[in-house]
């Protein structure tokens, strides 16, 4: 079994077609919605998490290339402004997936980019605003 | 047993003995205070939190020809300052904010930049564009101004904070049902979590709690260049409840302090942006503590365990002024990311940067080894305990109407 979480880009011709629908009941893959939405530029943008059998998730992952979806792990997306950053911890308990953690010995924030799910929270109550979304 | 002086003669030795506020805990536990207060000269303190009371002034020089802008108006980068002055010089605040910021209109407000980014900009030597206005005078013909300015031309630009370093802070939680936008952060409804803002064990007023020390005219390490406390700080509230130790376990003193903001580094005065609340400055801060007897010692090395504050609702009662507070806890708890409120598990995060407080502390330690800092002696004392110095709340008087 596999789970991983990954971004969709549709272009703007596949915006209103099925296609996640499909991984269900073609591949019989598990998702997890944990944000969407159509872009100004028209661009239908989907975070999912999807899992199921590594054979299954990579002919799943193989069709969704094949019409047109571009895919990005997840991790490349959130990202921290180390230079900005001054470790200070106010975005620890407001993380949902707790992907910030203080780390017991040097007392600074580790981010771990698996666990984040985009949604995005620690954006703005970040002070110096270090971190950054990049879709 | 050792007097400042001694202290700066073996600073310029290079014999001079310095440990920072969290190695000092470690070498007293080890060695016990009677060893280590003979061994070790300084102590070193950091901080390095959001502190909205900070600002700087400027004097920009005479234009030809020659322009008032006291009494006009002047702004940096968009950012109103103050211009009661005369000619030329000028003050920015932290928290000042673009006239067409939309503040709280979209709520929560981002607060993207203010006074403070701009102060920052400036520590980095970038230029900002300022653009004033005078009411034109004999001596004074001209009626605006508009250019890029540096840091490096200004004649003084000077960082001059008027309450910094809070002795101890609150814990902020929010007992509603509704999110809320402070400037202790976004706290989540009903217990959500618990943000607290103090260096805990490396906090200079909390290494020195009354005042021994640290005074009028103590030297320190401001915003990366070196500072002078000015006064004591806005608010300063020596008189709050203490523990058995000395150290206060509600918000107590506070500095006002004054540096030139030229030889300031732009990592250690970070403008920032409080979701819902507004702009502000995070300023580093060390001070030195001279050990000098036992007791200074046995002050200095206390331990975030021996550290208490009070958990306060910023829902309802601080808005309020209602006092009262759901629970007492130390730094020790906060510091485990967990405490528990009302029989709640709490999740807590920190405002103020502990590891940015212990590079404070190794860098001011640094510059002691050196032979680049010498400590200076106050030249007079803070407000103490008993000096009946307090915290009032605004008492409102009515206008009364003048009978026609």
């Amino acid at each position: 079994m596999v789970s991983k979480r990954i971004v969709l880009h549709f272009p703007h011709r596949l915006v209103n077609q099925p296609i996640v629908y499909k991984l269900v009941e073609e591949y019989d893959l598990q998702f997890n919605i944990l944000k969407a939405f159509v872009t100004p530029e028209e661009e239908g943008l989907m975070v999912l998490e999807l899992g199921g059998k590594r054979e299954n998730f990579d002919k799943g992952v193989e069709y969704l290339q094949s019409c047109g979806v571009k895919i990005q792990p997840l991790s490349h997306d959130v990202v921290r402004n180390e230079t900005k950053c001054t470790n200070c911890g106010v975005c620890v308990p407001i993380c949902p997936t707790e992907a910030f953690v203080v780390d017991k010995k040097t007392r600074k924030v580790i981010f771990n980019d698996k666990k984040c799910i985009a949604c995005e929270l620690c954006i703005k109550i970040c002070p110096p605003r270090a971190m950054e979304v990049h879709f | 047993m050792k007097t400042v002086k001694e202290i700066n003669d073996k600073i310029k030795k290079g014999e001079v003995v310095v440990v920072t506020a969290e190695e000092v805990i470690d070498l007293v536990q080890k060695k016990g205070v009677k060893k280590v207060a003979q061994e070790v000269d300084v102590v070193t303190c950091g901080t390095f939190g959001p502190m909205c009371s900070s600002g700087a002034w400027f004097n920009i020089g005479h234009s030809k020809p020659r322009i008032k802008i006291g009494g006009g108006t002047c702004k940096l980068n968009d950012v109103p300052c103050y211009t009661g002055f005369a000619a030329v010089d000028i003050y920015l605040g932290a928290t000042a904010l673009p006239d067409d910021d939309p503040r709280n209109k979209v709520y929560p407000g981002e607060f993207k930049y203010g006074g403070a980014h701009v102060i920052q900009e400036l520590a980095a030597g970038e230029n900002v564009r300022l653009e004033a206005a005078g009411y034109g005078t004999d001596c004074y013909p001209r009626r605006k101004l508009d250019t890029l300015i540096n840091i490096k031309d200004l004649n003084e630009a000077v960082l001059f904070d008027i309450r910094n370093c809070y002795q101890n802070y609150n814990v902020a939680v929010n007992l509603s049902d509704k999110p809320i936008y402070t400037y202790m952060g976004m706290l989540k409804p009903n217990l959500g979590n618990a943000n607290y803002c103090s260096a805990g064990q490396f906090s200079p007023l909390l290494k020195d709690p009354y005042y021994r020390t640290i005074g009028i005219g103590t030297k320190i390490f401001l915003g990366g260049g070196i500072g002078y406390v000015a006064w004591q700080g806005t608010q300063h509230n020596p008189s709050v409840p203490r523990k058995e130790n000395g150290i206060p376990s509600a918000p107590a003193g506070t500095l006002a302090v004054i540096g030139d903001l030229k030889q300031m580094k732009p990592q250690w005065l970070v403008g920032s942006s409080m979701l819902g609340y507004g702009v502000t400055l995070i300023v580093g801060i060390g001070v030195p503590i001279p050990i000098l007897d036992e007791e200074a010692l046995q002050y200095a090395a206390a331990q975030d365990k021996d550290i208490y504050t009070q958990v306060v609702d910023y829902s309802v009662n601080y808005p309020n002024c209602v006092g009262g507070s759901l629970g007492e806890v130390n730094y020790d708890e906060l510091r485990s990311g967990k405490i528990i409120i009302q029989g709640k598990e709490v999740p807590t995060g920190s405002l103020s940067s502990y590891p940015k407080a212990r590079e404070i502390s190794e860098e001011l330690k640094g510059w002691i080894r050196k032979g680049d800092f010498l400590l200076s002696e106050a030249v007079a004392p803070l407000p103490k305990v008993g000096s009946g110095y307090s915290f009032k709340m605004l008492k409102e008087k009515p206008i009364l109407k003048k009978k026609e």
